[in-house]
C-alpha cells in the first residue's frame, strides 16, 4: 500500500491505496464519488473523464498515484452549491441527457472546453468531444447545450428550452419539459447498479468457456476454493433449481456442467465470489477445465443444411416462420418485371454505455434482493427464482437507473450468478462485467441473409413479393423467434402487396446469442427491401419517392399479413414531407443526381431515400398488458408505480407528464417509481417501442380512475355533482373551497377508501400469424433521406445532411422525442458506416470497444431535420404510438441508396466497406 | 496479482535512470500510459514489478528553439504540441499528426516520446517526425547521444536499445527555412481500431521557380518499421510538380514500400490505392505552405 494525498473537489484526502489502482477506482470505490462512471475501462469512450489540474483526462487509465498532490475535479465538484454550472443546466434544458451514463464525462469535457475557448464553434465542440462517446446519440443536443452554456457564461443570456413545431395540445402532454431525473444525472448523484455497495460485499466473477462448441470433460475447482479470500466457487451442480434460463424457451444454462455442452464462447462454467475482485480473478485462473472441442456451425444458412453440426439436440432450426397472402405464382405471372437480390446484415452490438451489473443479497426473512438495470424486471425475478428453486415472491428485483439498453438488457446476464453466490455465502455479491465480458456474453443483433423478389407492373405497381430470410440466433433462443418473426412480417416493406410468400428460418449457430435490438428484425428487413426498391425505381424509370408513395400502405390498406389498417397510417404524409424538405435543401433540383463538390474534384454527393414501418408492442397474439399503481402520498404528491424500464428513452418523463395531465398537477407534484417487483406492478418488457403506449395507457387510466375515485368521495362529501368539482393547478376546487391533494387523500381514508389503486391495462387483442385478425394494434411509419459524400479515391463516406419524418401518432414528450429521433438516426449511421461485430469461427474478434466503433460526434451530419407527423392511433394514449426503434431503421438503406446515386456502386451489405467500395469505384474507370 | 508493485515518479532524468538501474525484478518506463497501461491491464504486456513514470520530468517537457534547431522534449504531450505556435510555424506536419490522435483527454497525457518508443510502423507522431529528418536523443546512465530517429527502429514495436535502461529524452530538427513546408495526412477505417490504414508526411523545399528542390516523405505502415521513402525523395528532387511527376513519383513510391493485407483493417490493394492519394495530398499542401 502506498499513500496518496490529493485534493478532490477542493477537499484534501490522504488515502492508503495499492500502487496499481486507477484514479477512477479510487474516486468511485474509496471516496464513493460515483458520479464518475466506468464504461469501457480501456480509454476509448471518455465516460470516466475528470479534470486533473484543470485538464480533462481519462481516469480509468490514469494511475491514481499520478494525481499525487494535484487537484482533481469530478462531476460532483462542478456545481457551485445548489447553483448548477451553466453546462449542467444547459444539458438538462436541451435534452442532452438520456440514459445519463456518459453525461458526467460529456459535461466535464465540455466545461474544460469552455475554459479553453469561451465561444466554441461546432467544429471546436466536435474536436473536443471527439472521443467522448454517447450511445444514445445525444450529440446534436450536446452541441446545442454547449452553445447555450457559452452564451450564458459570456453574455449572461438565460438558458431557454428549445421549441419544436410538433406536440402541444394539452396542459402538459405535448409540452417541452425536462426529465425528472436529469438534475441527478448532471450532478453525478444518479445511482446506477455499480454505484451501490453494501458492507462485506463480495465480488463475483465468471469463468467463460472461450470455446465456441465443445463438451466439458472435467472441471477441477479445489485450488480456486482454497485460495485465501475466496468465499465460494460454484458450478452447475450447485444450482438448486432450474439450470436453464431463457425468456421464451429455456435453453440457456446458467452454468454448463461436466458432461454438458458449451455452445458459444461466452458460456459460463463456474462462478467465484471473493473478498476482492483481484482475488476472485486469481481464483478463476486456478480453475482447471477441460473442454473437448466439437465442430462448429457459425452461419445460419450452413446451419440449415443436412449434416451440419447440431447446436442443440433438437436441431438447429429455432423456428420456420411463414407468411402467405394471395397467390404468389399468379402474382409473379401478372408481373411485367421481376427483380431479385440478396442482402446481408452483420451482427451488431448494443454497446450500451453501462456494462451489465447485478448485486444480490439475502434479506433477514430469506428473500433474495437483486439490484439490476433490467429491461424486464419481472422476467428477471422469475428466472432468478426458478434457478434458486424458490417461489417468485422470495426474490425481489429492484432497478436502479440504467445506462442504456437498446434491447441488450432483456436477457439474464449476471442476475442468476449473483443470486447463487449470495445464497451460497450469505453475503451481498456484486457481479460487474467489464466491457470485454459484456461484448463476449450478451445477445446481439441477428445477422441476416435476406433474399427479396419483387414483381411489378411497368407503371410501378407492386403485385407480388417473395422473401426468404435466414437469421443467426446464435447459441441460444433468447427472443430469436420473435425477432425473426418481425423480420418476416416487415420484409415486404410498408407496401400494399396483393400476393406474398415469405419463408424465414431462425437458426441456431455457435455464435454469441442474438436477441432484441432496436428495430428487432424489422431493421434488417428494411435494409433489404428498401435497397431493392431503389433498384426497381431505376430500372422502371420511376422516381424512387414516387414508387414508394404509389405502393405505400394507407388508411384502409390490407397488410401482407391480412391486417386491415383502420387508422393512423401516416406513411404518405411522411413521404411527402420528407420529399418536400429534401427539395428545399436542393433548391428544387433532383436530389438523386450525383453532384460534384466545389474545390474537391474527387468527391461526389447525392441523396438517398428509404421508408419503413414498425409495429408498436409485442403483437402476434402475445398478451400485451401493464399494470400501474397510483397513490396520493401523505405530503400531497401523487406517485405512480410500475415495473417498466427507463433506459434513457424518457419513460419516466412520459409517465410523469401523463399522470400530471390527468390530475392537473404540476410536474414536481408527481413522483414516478419504477422497477421494484415487490412494490411496482408489472409493466411488461421494455421492448417493441411499447412503453409509451402500454405503460403510458396504464398510468393514464390509473390516474383517470384515481380522479374518478377522488370525485366520487368529494361529490358525496360535499353533495355536489362530480362535474362541479374542478382539478386545477395541483389542487381541487369544491364549492369555492380549495383542497390540497393531501386533504383529499385524508377525506378518502376517512371514508374507508384507499387513496391508492392499481389499474391493469390490457391492450387491444392481436392474433398469431396465420390466423385472421390484427397482428399488431399500431404501427409507426417513417421516411428518411440522407445526403452522402463519397470520396471516389478512398471510398470514404461522410453523411452531409439528413432529413426524416416519423409518424408517432402524438408527440407526448417533444424533447424526448427529438432525442429519440436524432439518437436513433445516429445509431443508424453507426450501423451503416462504423459498426461491425466480428466473429470468426465462433470466436469474437471485436472483444474490446477499441475494435467496435460506435459513432462519435464526428459522424453527426452537418444538419439534421426532424419532422414529426402526428396521425393519432385510436387506442394509444392521446393517440401516441411507439418511436424508440423506428428512427434507426430507414437510415442504412437510405445511406446505401445515396452512395449508389453518388458513385454508381450498389451495396448489398452493411457496414460500408470503404476498401471494397473504392475498388468498385475504380472498376468503373476512375 | 497487481499490474505493478511500485509506481515511481522521478522528477529528473538522473533519478529516473537511477530508479531503472536499481529496480528489483522487471521494470518498464511509462509516460502518458495510454498504450502501456492498457496493454498491462489487458494482459498483452506481462505484469511488471516497477513502473517508472517519466511524465513528471520537467526538463523533457519543453519545446524550444536553439539556434537553427527546434528541440522537442520526449515528455511533451500531444496537447502541448498542438498548442505550440513554434511547432505550428516550424513543424506543421507534427502538429497535424499529433492533432489527429485521440480526444483532449488522451492528448493531455500522451507524449511524443511514448508514441515514438512504441515503435508502431504507423504511429502518427513518429511518421510526421521522420519527414523532418528528426534526430533522437537517447540517455543512459553513461550519458546522452543524438542520432537519426529512423535508425532506432528494428521491427514492429521494436527498437535498437534496451527500453528498461535507456530513455528517449528528446528530439530535434531544423527549424523551417525559406520556401519550406510540411504536411501530414492519413486514412482511417471507420470500423475497428484507431490506427491509420495508411498515413504519410511530407517535407519539401522549393526552388526559385517553384520546383521541388528537396523532399522528404515518410509513411506507414509500409513495412515492419516506420518508413522513409528515400527513392521517392530522390526522384522528386529537382522536379516540377505536375501530372507526370505525380504519376512517376507514385510509381516509385509504390515500388519501394512494402504494403500488406491486415485482417479487418485493409487489403494490400487498397493500401496501394491510397498511396498516390496521400502522396498527392501531402505534397500539394506542403508545396502551398512552402510557397507562402
Amino acid at each position: 500500500m502506498t499513500e496518496l494525498t490529493f485534493i478532490v473537489n477542493k477537499k484534501e484526502y490522504t488515502l492508503k491505496i495499492n500502487p496499481d489502482e486507477m484514479l477512477s477506482d479510487v474516486l468511485r470505490y474509496r471516496l464513493k464519488l460515483t458520479g464518475t462512471k466506468i464504461s469501457c475501462g480501456e480509454a476509448e469512450c471518455g465516460v470516466c473523464t475528470v479534470l486533473v489540474d484543470g485538464e480533462p483526462i481519462l481516469s480509468c487509465n490514469y494511475p491514481a498515484l499520478k494525481a499525487q498532490g494535484k487537484h482533481v475535479t469530478t462531476i460532483e465538484g462542478l456545481a457551485d452549491g445548489e447553483e448548477l454550472h451553466p453546462v449542467q443546466e444547459a444539458f438538462i434544458k436541451h435534452g442532452a441527457v438520456q440514459c445519463g451514463f456518459c453525461t458526467s464525462g460529456q459535461i466535464i469535457t465540455a466545461a474544460a472546453l469552455l475554459n479553453d475557448k469561451a465561444d466554441p464553434t461546432d467544429k471546436d465542440i466536435a474536436y473536443a468531444l471527439n472521443d467522448t462517446l454517447c450511445r444514445c446519440g445525444t450529440y446534436p443536443m450536446i452541441t446545442n447545450a454547449i452553445h447555450a452554456a457559452a452564451d450564458k457564461i459570456n453574455l449572461g443570456a438565460p438558458i431557454e428550452y428549445p421549441s419544436f413545431d410538433f406536440g402541444g395540445g394539452y396542459d402538459i402532454v405535448g409540452q417541452v419539459v425536462p426529465r425528472p431525473e436529469a438534475r441527478k444525472k448532471v450532478t453525478g448523484e444518479a445511482i446506477y447498479t455499480d454505484d451501490i455497495s453494501f458492507p462485506d460485499m463480495l465480488h463475483g466473477v465468471t469463468l467463460r468457456a472461450q470455446v465456441p462448441h465443445g463438451r466439458v470433460k472435467s472441471l477441477e475447482i479445489a485450488k480456486a476454493r482454497d485460495l485465501p479470500g475466496v468465499q465460494a466457487v460454484l458450478t452447475a451442480e450447485d444450482i438448486p433449481g432450474r439450470v436453464n434460463h431463457g425468456l421464451i424457451i429455456q435453453d440457456w444454462p446458467a452454468l454448463v456442467g461436466v458432461g454438458e455442452k458449451v455452445r458459444y464462447v461466452g458460456d459460463a462454467i463456474a462462478i467465484v465470489a471473493a473478498d476482492t475482485l483481484n482475488i476472485a480473478r486469481q481464483a478463476l485462473d486456478l480453475i482447471e477445465v477441460e473442454i473437448e472441442p466439437l465442430p462448429t456451425v457459425t452461419n445460419p444458412v450452413e446451419a440449415r443444411k443436412e449434416g451440419a453440426p447440431l447446436v442443440h439436440e433438437s436441431g438447429n432450426l429455432l423456428k420456420h416462420i411463414k407468411v402467405d397472402k394471395g397467390d404468389i405464382e399468379k402474382g409473379f405471372k401478372e408481373a411485367e418485371v421481376i427483380f431479385e437480390d440478396t442482402y446481408y446484415t452483420p451482427i451488431f452490438e448494443h454497446a450500451f454505455m453501462e456494462p451489465e451489473c447485478s448485486i444480490a443479497r439475502l434479506l433477514e426473512d430469506g428473500q433474495v434482493e437483486v439490484y439490476v438495470g433490467s429491461q424486464i424486471p419481472y422476467a428477471d425475478r422469475d428466472q432468478v427464482a426458478e434457478a434458486l428453486g424458490v417461489p417468485y415472491d422470495k426474490v425481489r428485483v429492484k432497478g436502479p437507473l440504467i445506462g442504456g439498453g437498446f434491447g441488450g438488457k432483456e436477457d439474464i446476464a449476471g442476475q442468476i450468478h449473483a443470486a447463487l453466490l449470495a445464497s451460497a455465502t450469505g453475503k451481498p455479491v456484486k457481479v460487474l462485467y467489464d466491457r470485454h465480458e459484456s461484448l463476449l456474453v450478451h445477445p446481439k443483433r441477428h445477422a441476416t441473409q435476406i433474399t427479396v423478389k419483387l414483381g411489378f407492373k411497368k407503371d410501378g405497381t407492386l403485385v407480388a413479393a417473395q422473401t426468404e430470410l435466414y437469421g443467426d440466433t446464435g447459441a441460444y433462443a433468447s427472443l430469436g423467434a420473435k425477432v425473426m418473426g418481425r423480420a418476416t412480417t416487415h420484409s415486404t416493406g410498408p407496401y400494399i402487396v396483393p400476393n406474398v410468400k415469405i419463408d424465414c428460418y431462425a437458426m441456431y449457430t455457435n455464435n454469441p446469442p442474438a436477441g432484441a435490438f432496436r428495430g428487432f428484425g424489422a431493421f434488417q428487413a428494411a435494409f433489404a427491401i428498401e435497397n431493392l426498391m431503389d433498384q426497381v425505381a431505376e430500372e422502371l424509370e420511376v422516381d424512387p419517392i414516387e414508387l414508394r408513395r404509389m405502393n405505400a400502405l394507407r388508411e384502409g390498406s390490407i397488410t401482407n399479413t391480412g391486417q386491415h389498417l383502420r387508422n393512423s397510417v401516416g406513411l404518405v404524409e411522411c413521404i411527402d414531407k420528407t420529399a418536400q424538405a429534401v427539395l428545399e435543401f436542393t433548391d428544387g433540383q433532383d436530389p438523386f443526381l450525383s453532384r460534384t463538390v466545389p474545390g474537391e474534384p474527387n468527391k461526389r454527393r447525392s441523396w438517398g431515400f428509404a421508408v419503413t414501418f414498425k409495429n408498436t408492442g409485442l403483437g402476434e397474439g402475445a398478451p400485451d398488458n401493464a399494470a400501474a399503481e397510483i397513490e396520493i402520498l401523505e405530503d400531497g404528491r401523487v406517485e405512480t408505480r410500475i415495473s417498466s424500464a427507463e433506459i434513457g428513452q424518457g419513460l419516466v418523463t412520459v409517465l410523469q407528464m401523463i399522470t400530471a395531465e390527468e390530475l392537473k398537477l404540476p410536474l414536481e407534484q408527481v413522483n414516478i417509481y419504477l422497477s421494484d417487483t415487490d412494490l411496482t406492478p408489472d409493466g411488461g418488457p421494455t421492448t417493441g417501442s411499447r412503453q409509451t403506449y402500454i405503460s403510458g395507457n396504464a398510468a393514464r387510466f390509473a390516474a383517470i380512475t384515481l380522479r374518478n375515485s377522488m370525485l366520487s368521495t368529494l361529490s358525496e362529501k360535499f353533495n355536489l355533482p362530480p362535474d362541479e368539482i374542478v382539478l386545477e393547478q395541483g389542487v381541487v376546487k369544491v364549492n369555492g373551497k380549495i383542497l390540497t391533494f393531501a386533504e383529499v387523500g385524508d377525506l378518502m381514508k376517512e371514508e374507508g377508501r384507499e387513496p391508492k389503486l392499481v389499474y391493469e391495462y390490457k391492450s387491444p387483442q392481436t392474433t398469431p400469424l396465420g390466423e385472421p385478425g390484427d397482428k399488431h394494434f399500431a404501427y409507426s411509419f417513417a421516411a428518411q433521406a440522407m445526403e452522402v459524400e463519397v470520396d471516389l479515391d478512398t471510398g470514404e463516406v461522410r453523411i452531409v445532411r439528413a432529413v426524416g419524418a416519423t409518424d408517432v401518432g402524438k408527440a407526448i414528450n417533444p424533447l424526448g422525442l427529438q432525442g429519440q429521433a436524432e439518437g436513433g438516426l445516429i445509431m443508424g449511421i453507426g450501423h451503416a458506416l462504423t459498426e461491425e461485430f466480428i466473429v470468426e469461427d465462433g470466436k469474437v474478434f471485436t472483444d474490446y470497444l477499441s475494435r467496435y466503433r460506435m459513432p462519435s460526434i464526428h459522424h453527426v451530419p452537418d444538419e439534421i431535420k426532424v419532422i414529426i407527423v402526428e396521425d393519432p392511433t385510436s387506442d394509444g394514449p392521446y393517440g401516441g404510438k411507439g418511436v424508440g426503434e423506428i428512427s434507426t431503421m430507414p437510415v442504412p438503406p437510405a445511406i446505401v441508396n445515396a452512395i449508389y446515386n453518388a458513385c454508381g456502386v450498389r451495396l448489398n451489405r452493411i457496414p460500408v466497406d470503404q476498401d471494397w467500395l473504392a475498388g468498385e469505384i475504380a472498376k468503373q474507370g476512375r | 496479482m497487481n499490474l505493478f508493485q511500485e509506481y515511481l515518479q522521478p522528477k529528473s532524468i538522473q533519478d529516473a535512470l537511477k530508479d531503472l538501474s536499481s529496480a528489483t525484478g522487471s521494470v518498464a518506463v511509462v509516460a502518458g500510459g495510454t498504450d502501456l497501461l492498457l496493454e498491462l491491464r489487458q494482459g498483452r504486456h506481462p505484469a511488471v514489478d516497477w513502473l517508472v513514470d517519466v511524465s513528471g520530468i520537467e526538463s523533457i517537457r519543453k519545446i524550444t528553439m536553439e539556434g537553427d534547431q527546434i528541440y522537442l522534449g520526449a515528455g511533451v504531450t500531444h496537447k502541448q504540441i498542438i498548442s505550440s505556435p513554434l511547432l505550428y510555424e516550424n513543424a506543421r506536419c507534427v502538429v497535424e499528426g499529433c492533432g489527429l490522435i485521440g480526444g483532449p483527454q488522451v492528448r493531455n497525457v500522451a507524449t511524443i516520446g511514448g508514441n515514438v518508443a512504441h515503435a508502431l510502423p504507423a504511429g502518427d507522431g513518429t511518421i510526421s517526425l521522420l519527414s523532418l529528418d528528426t534526430e533522437v536523443q537517447l540517455t543512459t546512465s553513461e550519458g546522452s547521444s543524438w542520432g537519426p530517429l529512423i535508425d532506432i527502429f528494428t521491427g514492429p514495436g521494436k527498437v535498437n536499445f534496451d527500453r528498461t535502461q535507456t530513455l528517449i529524452t528528446g528530439f530535434r530538427f531544423q527549424r523551417k527555412g525559406e520556401r519550406e513546408g510540411s504536411a501530414f495526412h492519413r486514412v482511417m477505417r471507420p470500423q475497428g481500431v484507431a490506427i491509420a490504414i495508411l498515413n504519410m508526411a511530407a517535407w519539401l523545399k522549393t526552388g526559385p521557380d517553384g520546383e521541388i528542390e528537396r523532399a522528404r516523405i515518410s509513411c506507414g505502415p509500409a513495412g515492419p518499421k516506420p518508413f522513409r521513402a528515400y527513392q521517392t525523395e530522390e526522384f522528386l528532387a529537382g522536379k516540377t510538380w505536375d501530372d507526370e511527376t505525380y504519376r512517376e513519383a507514385a510509381r516509385v513510391l509504390g515500388d519501394e514500400v512494402s504494403l500488406r493485407t491486415s485482417a479487418h483493417r485493409a487489403t494490400k490493394e487498397y493500401r496501394h490505392k491510397l498511396l498516390p492519394v496521400l502522396l498527392e495530398n501531402v505534397i500539394e499542401i506542403a508545396l502551398q505552405r512552402a510557397n507562402l
